[in-house]
């Protein structure tokens, strides 16, 4: 069905407006010259400058980035785990439970599943900071990780993995050599959802976090309760280039994968 | 050997930092309020044991429950996301479906960049894109500026800190987790079978309303579940784009446990929020069962 008739055009172009300009007028507005964030007053990069030297964002800023790469990447090894126990673990005690705590975090309010894992660090006397931020992050992002990661191995086409097996292959060897080069870019994707997630995350971080740790966006929250300033706008245009040319940029290097791997497919079915 | 490792490691990890934790909010909404740090008196006492466990049952109160009826605060602020979930699902769901609709009829090697574009969105900040509209909503906004320079409006509308820059702010941030689900459905849907309609004597609208409306039927359940389910706890648009009329049963349970630091209540909401979330849970999950069993 590819006939546009008008109707289509003109949602399609209110749709993209409404959703991009709110973020245009936010990256335009942080090029302002005015303190005030709704009169423009002339182009001027001092936002930038000023926050360059603010020293609680950049803290802040580094906190964020260091608990989202620790986070994300255990989350991805515990979430290929989890996600390969689902799909090729057969029959285990538990598995119902097991499959229930995966999907649960997925549909549960971040405010309960804060206040719980606070509650479990004051319990045991844990003070927080990076630790207990870091192991919230991990929990709730394995699960995304692990969905993802999950539906690829479905897909998968086992016959590999026993033919590797049969050719003499330990099975960690055959996971090493067969499945994980296969399931890679789900894993990677995973990981890259895991990082954005732990980037993102404002309420389960502020739950976690204790005054000796603040992630960027517990810092944001704060500033902006008080209203808009440009020096928000500011940050938040940089932290949209850096996730656009990210996504971009992952976009274009799985579609150069994905056709290499098509070129390589019909080689082999040629030799054959 | 192997797979047992294999199995335990994360199998730990939940149990450790998914139930566990959810067992003490469960403990705690049990107990009492105390002026004390930790703000309040565990009924259960595990060092006791087997005994502890007995007097914890024989002491077994649901006062915080019943606080919660009693103040009409909370139910109110139940009912309250309840609606406010409600309507702002069908609001993102007018909005989505045409886009869906759009980008399912649209030439095939635009769709990537189209979904692209849908997608892209939900890569940035939460928060940013939630602050977006505040600089817009504000009463000196760029709206209210545009719709009286055109001269629609005399004066500034208020519309920051009230229930309908909450509405704008769900629809905004959740558009995607509406599109698509839909787009998946109408992508799939044969469009011989519109041609047949139309064939057949339909006018244009009618094979729209009775063709394609009822076969994307899935994607709109699931894309509405989608939305319903997190906005119902939804914290971050209620406290920036609402007002201090905006009732919304997460921010009720932040409030509890920030500012009056009530965690025995504030564990109390949580348990019913969770309760209440079950329903739609189940109902989601029933229809993704069914869609992929129609499927095989």
């Amino acid at each position: 069905m590819t006939r546009l008739s008008w109707f289509n055009v003109v949602s399609l172009t209110l749709g993209f407006a409404f959703l991009y300009i709110p973020m245009l007028i936010l990256i335009i507005f942080s090029f302002n010259e005015s303190k005030l964030v709704t009169v423009w007053a002339g182009f001027s990069t001092k936002w930038y400058g000023e926050l360059m030297q603010n020293e609680a964002f950049l803290n802040a800023a580094w906190v964020t980035v260091k608990v989202a790469v620790m986070s994300s990447t255990l989350a991805t090894v515990l979430g290929t785990m989890a996600a390969y126990v689902m799909v090729r673990g057969g029959r285990f005690m538990g598995r119902t439970l097991f499959s229930g705590m995966i999907y649960a975090p997925l549909v549960m309010p971040e405010v309960i599943t804060g206040l719980s894992l606070l509650l479990l660090f004051i319990g045991i006397g844990l003070d927080r900071g990076v630790l207990t931020i870091v192991l919230a992050h991990t929990t709730f992002s394995m699960c995304y990780v692990s969905v993802v990661v999950s539906s690829r191995l479905v897909t998968f086409d086992r016959s590999l993995e026993e033919a590797a097996l049969d050719l003499g292959c330990s099975p960690s060897e055959a996971f090493r050599l067969v499945t994980l080069p296969i399931i890679a870019p789900a894993v990677i994707s995973g990981w890259l959802l895991a990082f954005t997630l732990s980037l993102d995350d404002l309420v389960i971080a502020s739950f976690a976090s204790g005054p000796s740790a603040t992630t960027l966006p517990i810092k944001i929250f704060s500033a902006v309760r008080l209203g808009v300033s440009p020096e928000i706008n500011a940050l938040s245009t940089l932290m949209i280039a850096v996730v656009t040319v990210g996504v971009i940029t992952a976009s274009l290097v799985s579609k150069r994968a994905m056709v290499r791997q098509k070129q390589e497919e019909q080689a082999a079915a040629r030799v054959t | 050997m192997r797979r047992a490792v294999l199995i335990a490691i994360p199998y730990a990890w939940l149990l450790a930092l998914f139930l566990v934790p959810f067992g003490i909010v469960l403990k705690i909404s049990l107990s009492d309020t105390a002026i004390a740090i930790p703000p309040y008196v565990p009924t259960l006492d595990l060092a006791e044991g087997w005994t502890g466990f007995r007097t914890f049952l024989s002491e077994l109160d649901f006062e915080n429950f019943v606080w919660l009826t009693e103040d009409d605060l909370y139910w109110k602020a139940y009912l309250s996301s309840f609606k406010i979930a409600l309507i702002a699902t069908f609001f993102t769901l007018l909005v989505g479906y045409p886009m869906a609709y759009g980008m399912a009829r649209a030439p095939q090697e635009w769709r990537p960049t189209l979904m692209m574009l849908v997608i892209l969105p939900f890569w940035t900040s939460f928060l940013i894109r939630v602050y977006a509209w505040m600089g817009i909503l504000s009463n000196e906004g760029f709206l209210n500026q545009i719709l009286l320079w055109l001269g629609v409006i005399s004066e500034p509308l208020t519309l920051l800190n009230t229930n309908k820059a909450v509405y704008i702010g769900i629809v905004y941030t959740y558009l995607p987790f509406m599109i698509l689900p839909i787009y998946a459905a109408l992508d799939r849907l044969d469009g011989s079978l519109i041609e047949a309609a139309e064939d057949l004597g339909c006018s244009r609208l009618q094979a729209f309303w009775l063709v394609t409306i009822p076969l994307s039927r899935p994607g709109i359940i699931a894309g509405s579940f989608l939305v319903f389910i997190p906005v119902l706890g939804e914290f971050v648009i209620p406290s920036l784009l609402g007002g201090s009329g905006t009732l919304m049963i997460g921010k009720v349970l932040w409030e509890e446990f920030f500012s009056n630091r009530d965690w025995p209540v504030a564990s109390a909401v949580a348990v019913v929020l969770l309760l209440i979330l079950v329903i739609p849970i189940v109902l989601f999950q029933r229809n993704q069962q069914k869609q992929a069993e129609a499927e095989q």
